[in-house]
């Protein structure tokens, strides 16, 4: 099966350009995807989570000795509402039992620990831009540029690089790059400001103009998005009306991935758990299973295309292994990122490991660093859509590396 | 009926300005200090005046539309006239029986040169442009002096508590208070005043930002805004770091403001010895034997000489070197050795340490530099801010801001040469870029950032007249990715348009277009909460819309605006025209 999958994710590149090579010249315009190739969701996690509650080291004593408030207790067979034991070594967060835990019994998550950049200056922005930048660690930096704008871009011509769509406010500095990728944040999705006449009147205003596509696109978007989220209140085979906050609006994601875009960005904050962050319930537990119950809902609303489909969950870094003097944790180093798709190599933990103990620890503080981000997404990428060597170096400049995810 | 529109109006072919015009706005009509001509146009296209029953009847129509064309209808007349809302009718002569004489009307490209050289038209910038002219209006905004804020303005900045920062007070304070709080033992006590001082500080920081904004549009002296809005971002400092909320409106007060056009090394002293530079880009932590290159890359790369400026990294490494011990201290003195005491300086919250500096000999850009303290920092600035590239650098960022996304080369250069025969005279290098026939021959051309574009639209909708609400305004930059203090890495906003013109962007201009076009947006509700000043919206098809905007509209745009079924919507298409988003 899963082979077979990744033979068609990798197939998908081909039949991707020919069925776009008429439409090449209408860069920048969006347009019905045909359906099938594959597709790629990277969520941020702003803030740095505290990915050792989510996914927790149980066989560890250190793990305890280190979180005297704030451990999550050790799975009990017993339990269907504790900890996940997902293997010897580790388990899942309560929170996300139901959710992402559910995917990883069907092989449709994975983890990987020891996850992260080579960036070491512990700063919020700093980490999150260098890794949305994704270039070298040293030197002179392209602010201007984004590793997924450079997939975007890597991938033009194909459904994949005019279908990039970033569900934020603003533009991430991922998807900088030389490709104009629309922005729209589906938190809230009200009626479009311009009906078809008005619409039709601005676009007129702008033809022949050098901003025709944007603009035009630009509406289309608005418009496309009212559309298709008019039937949510009355959606009869979910149970739509009472999802709320991430959920809804990862739902809206799945739905507009399923049939127009390929490559799409969302982030989403609160992360930064100073103070307070509770355990296996507390104010952590509650992001998680906000954050769980979106996932969830982006993979049902995908249908069929959640099949090819893979999500990345990555945040700028962990945090301190050791809790604090204020029942939280401080900015670390290492983290966990979460791979989910209908047909990936999943329920296992991936890369790179070595034990959790004291010894181990990165400064006495924080975890290391083992499998960096860019030759883990760089080696996703290349088996999702069999980039070339050149391809994959213009997405990072680290060699890929292949987990064996896709 | 005013004599001076209809004369202007009958002057000029008509034909495009046929559309249907809708009635004045019901916010507009009500008020009395309105000047409000109605011109109308007969099946034949002569200008008429219309009977007082037919304007009777247009003005108890009023917020009806469908009222006002049917009027126009049965008197068999369009109207196309103007109607200048609020406090414009009261600021500017519109002839209307004033008897004073028509002024000459401005040539088209003596319009697109003064909105270049603004924030964007209002009637009082055209009228002071009429009477001084061209270079003696340019030499009047250089000089920044006697352009005072109107009253009701500067009374709302005076208000602001950002009008009272004092670094070292506020620093001293705000770290007393944050070190009570990590002293509290946790819980709601401390959450409140963790809340209570994050609110602080966000509120200085709003305040800084409300007061940019207010400047940005009601200061006659246009130009310094925009200066102090570029500079600002070509220091970029980023509000979210450390403690620069407490910070930024001093900042840009008294590190940027005083030297937009002075000398340019002045300017880069100033913001280096600022307390916010220092803390964002951790020149504080930036200590001999401890080396942080963060602010020496940046001070090279970003604020004088460029990328490619001919330094190496071995120069970024020795830069460091000299700016060691220079950081912020909000109190006490350290004790120092007697040696050291007298190469210990204190200007404010900014400190030099000479304990904490690197006295090693060390070469920059190919000369040494001995030690000897914070006369290092002044030499190698120096050094730096008269290199041939340091004038090019500095001339092209300049270029590219009000000239052109590639600015002419010939134009750089011959800023640059003004730039190094002048030691940096930032004034004379504006003067040889805004009189150069290149700056004339690449006007219209210039796609409006969002700053450009929302504060050229409140000009242009509300010309003169006192909103009471910038927040709405500071939603929209923030909205559109451009808002002050903003920008987290050291780069600054991007100058050019494809930047600013993706297909996002463009919708939600649009949308704040339509905001600003079909009603008040909440910018005449008091930001105290009591009761909002004004309703309706704003009327664009003004006199300043015929003598300045009219004249540039393409042919799709005047048939879109013909297609508008309400002011609202007319308004709606010309703010989101690509005439009006291009200057």
């Amino acid at each position: 099966m899963n082979k077979q999958r990744r033979r068609l994710l990798r197939l998908g590149l081909t039949a991707g350009l020919a069925g776009m090579a008429g439409a090449a010249g209408l860069a920048g315009r969006l347009y019905a995807a045909p359906a099938g190739g594959p597709r790629f969701l990277l969520v941020f996690l702003r803030g740095g989570y505290d990915s050792t509650n989510l996914l927790v080291p149980h066989a560890s004593s250190f793990y305890y000795e280190s979180r005297p408030t704030i451990a999550i207790a050790k799975p009990d067979p017993a339990s269907n509402t504790g900890a996940l034991a997902l293997d010897g070594d580790w388990a899942l967060a309560p929170a996300v039992r139901e959710t992402v835990g559910a995917l990883y019994a069907q092989r449709q998550a994975a983890f990987i620990p020891f996850a992260g950049t080579d960036d070491v200056s512990r700063s919020h922005f700093e980490t999150q831009d260098s890794i949305e930048m994704g270039q070298g660690s040293a030197g002179v930096h392209d602010y201007r540029s984004g590793f997924l704008g450079r997939l975007s871009e890597t991938l033009t011509g194909t459904d994949a690089g005019n279908g990039a769509i970033a569900f934020t406010d603003a533009l991430p500095l991922a998807f900088e790059g030389a490709l104009t990728v629309p922005n729209l944040s589906l938190k809230n999705v009200g009626k479009p400001s311009f009906d078809e006449r008005q619409a039709k009147i601005l676009r007129d205003m702008y033809a022949g103009h050098h901003l025709e596509a944007a603009v035009s696109s630009g509406l289309e978007l608005r418009h496309d998005v009212a559309l298709k989220m008019a039937d949510e209140m009355t959606a009869a085979n979910r149970n739509a009306i009472n999802t709320k906050g991430f959920e809804l609006e990862a739902d809206r994601m799945g739905r507009l991935m399923r049939d127009k875009y390929r490559i799409g960005f969302v982030d989403v904050g609160g992360w930064d758990t100073h103070v307070g962050e509770g355990a296996a319930q507390g104010a952590l537990a509650g992001n998680l299973a906000s954050l769980g119950k979106g996932l969830q809902a982006f993979s049902q609303s995908l249908g069929a295309e959640w099949h090819d489909t893979v999500v990345v969950v990555v945040s700028e870094f962990g945090r301190t292994f050791r809790e604090n003097g204020s029942h939280g944790t401080d900015h670390g180093h290492g983290t966990v990122y979460w791979v989910l798709g209908g047909s990936i190599n999943g329920g296992r933990i991936v890369g790179a490991q070595q034990r959790v103990t004291q010894a181990t620890l990165f400064q006495d503080r924080d975890f290391p660093v083992l499998n960096d981000y860019r030759a883990v997404l760089g080696g996703l990428f290349r088996s999702m859509w069999g980039l070339s060597p050149a391809q994959s170096a213009h997405v990072f400049p680290n060699a890929p590396v292949d987990l064996k995810l896709v | 009926m005013c004599r001076a529109c209809a004369a202007r109006a009958a002057s000029r072919d008509l034909r495009h300005r046929s559309q249907r015009q809708p009635a004045p706005s019901a916010a507009v009509s009500r008020r009395e200090d309105v000047i409000l001509c109605i011109l109308a146009r007969n099946r034949q296209g002569d200008v008429v005046k219309l009977s007082s029953r037919a304007y009777q009847s247009l003005r108890s129509g009023i917020g009806t539309l469908g009222a006002g064309l049917a009027v126009a209808a049965v008197v068999g007349v369009t109207l196309v006239g103007c109607a200048a809302p609020g406090a414009s009718g009261t600021r500017i002569s519109t002839g209307g029986g004033t008897g004073t004489p028509p002024l000459p009307v401005l040539r088209r490209e003596d319009m697109l040169w003064l909105e270049r050289v603004t924030f964007g038209l209002n009637s009082a910038g055209v009228a002071e442009y009429r009477r001084l002219g061209r270079e003696r209006f340019l030499d009047a905004q250089l000089r920044a002096d006697g352009q005072a804020l109107p009253p009701a303005v500067a009374a709302e900045i005076a208000a602001l508590g950002v009008a009272h920062a004092d670094p070292q007070r506020d620093l001293a304070a705000v770290n007393a208070q944050y070190k009570t709080l990590n002293a509290l033992a946790d819980g709601p006590d401390k959450e409140q005043a963790r809340k209570t001082l994050n609110e602080q500080g966000n509120n200085l920081a709003y305040e800084a930002v409300r007061r940019d904004v207010l400047r940005a549009v009601y200061s006659p002296a246009q130009l310094q805004e925009q200066m102090v809005w570029f500079w600002l971002n070509h220091f970029s400092v980023f509000q979210h770091k450390e403690r620069l909320r407490w910070l930024v409106g001093d900042y840009e007060e008294r590190a940027i403001r005083p030297h937009v056009f002075g000398r340019f090394k002045d300017l880069v002293m100033a913001t280096l010895e600022h307390p916010a530079m220092l803390q964002y880009l951790d020149n504080v932590q930036n200590t001999a034997g401890h080396i942080n290159e963060n602010y020496a890359r940046e001070l090279m790369e970003l604020h004088t000489l460029g990328v490619n400026g001919g330094y190496s990294q071995q120069d970024v490494q020795n830069l460091a070197r000299v700016l060691t011990g220079a950081g912020v201290n909000a109190g006490d003195a350290p004790h120092l050795k007697p040696e050291w005491q007298r190469l210990y300086l204190r200007r404010g919250a900014f400190e030099f340490n000479p304990a904490r500096h690197d006295f090693g000999p060390k070469a920059l850009l190919g000369h040494p530099i001995t030690g000897r303290g914070f006369d290092e920092v002044d030499a190698a600035v120096t050094l730096i801010v008269r290199q041939p590239a340091c004038a090019r650098f500095i001339s092209r960022q300049l270029a590219t801001y009000f000239v052109a996304d590639t600015p002419p080369p010939v134009l750089i250069e011959r800023m640059a040469q003004t730039f190094l025969h002048t030691d940096g005279d930032i004034a004379a290098v504006l003067r040889t870029m805004f009189l150069a026939k290149e700056f004339q021959a690449a006007l219209g051309g210039k796609f409006k950032d969002p700053m450009r574009f929302v504060v050229s639209s409140v000009r242009f909708a509300y010309d003169g007249r006192t909103i009471n609400n910038t927040r709405p305004i500071i939603n929209w930059l923030n909205g559109l990715g451009e808002g002050s203090y903003n920008h987290q890495t050291p780069d600054g906003y991007p100058l050019t348009e494809v930047n600013w013109a993706s297909s996002g962007q463009m919708s939600r201009r649009f949308e704040i277009a339509r905001a600003i076009g079909a009603g008040n947006a909440g910018l005449f509700d008091p930001e105290d909460g009591t009761a909002a000043t004004a309703t309706g919206f704003p009327q664009l098809s003004n006199r300043l819309y015929f003598e300045a905007v009219e004249p540039t509209l393409a042919a799709r745009t005047r048939d879109a605006l013909t297609r508008a079924n309400s002011q609202q919507e007319w308004n709606t298409f010309l703010l989101s025209s690509p005439e009006f988003g291009y200057e």
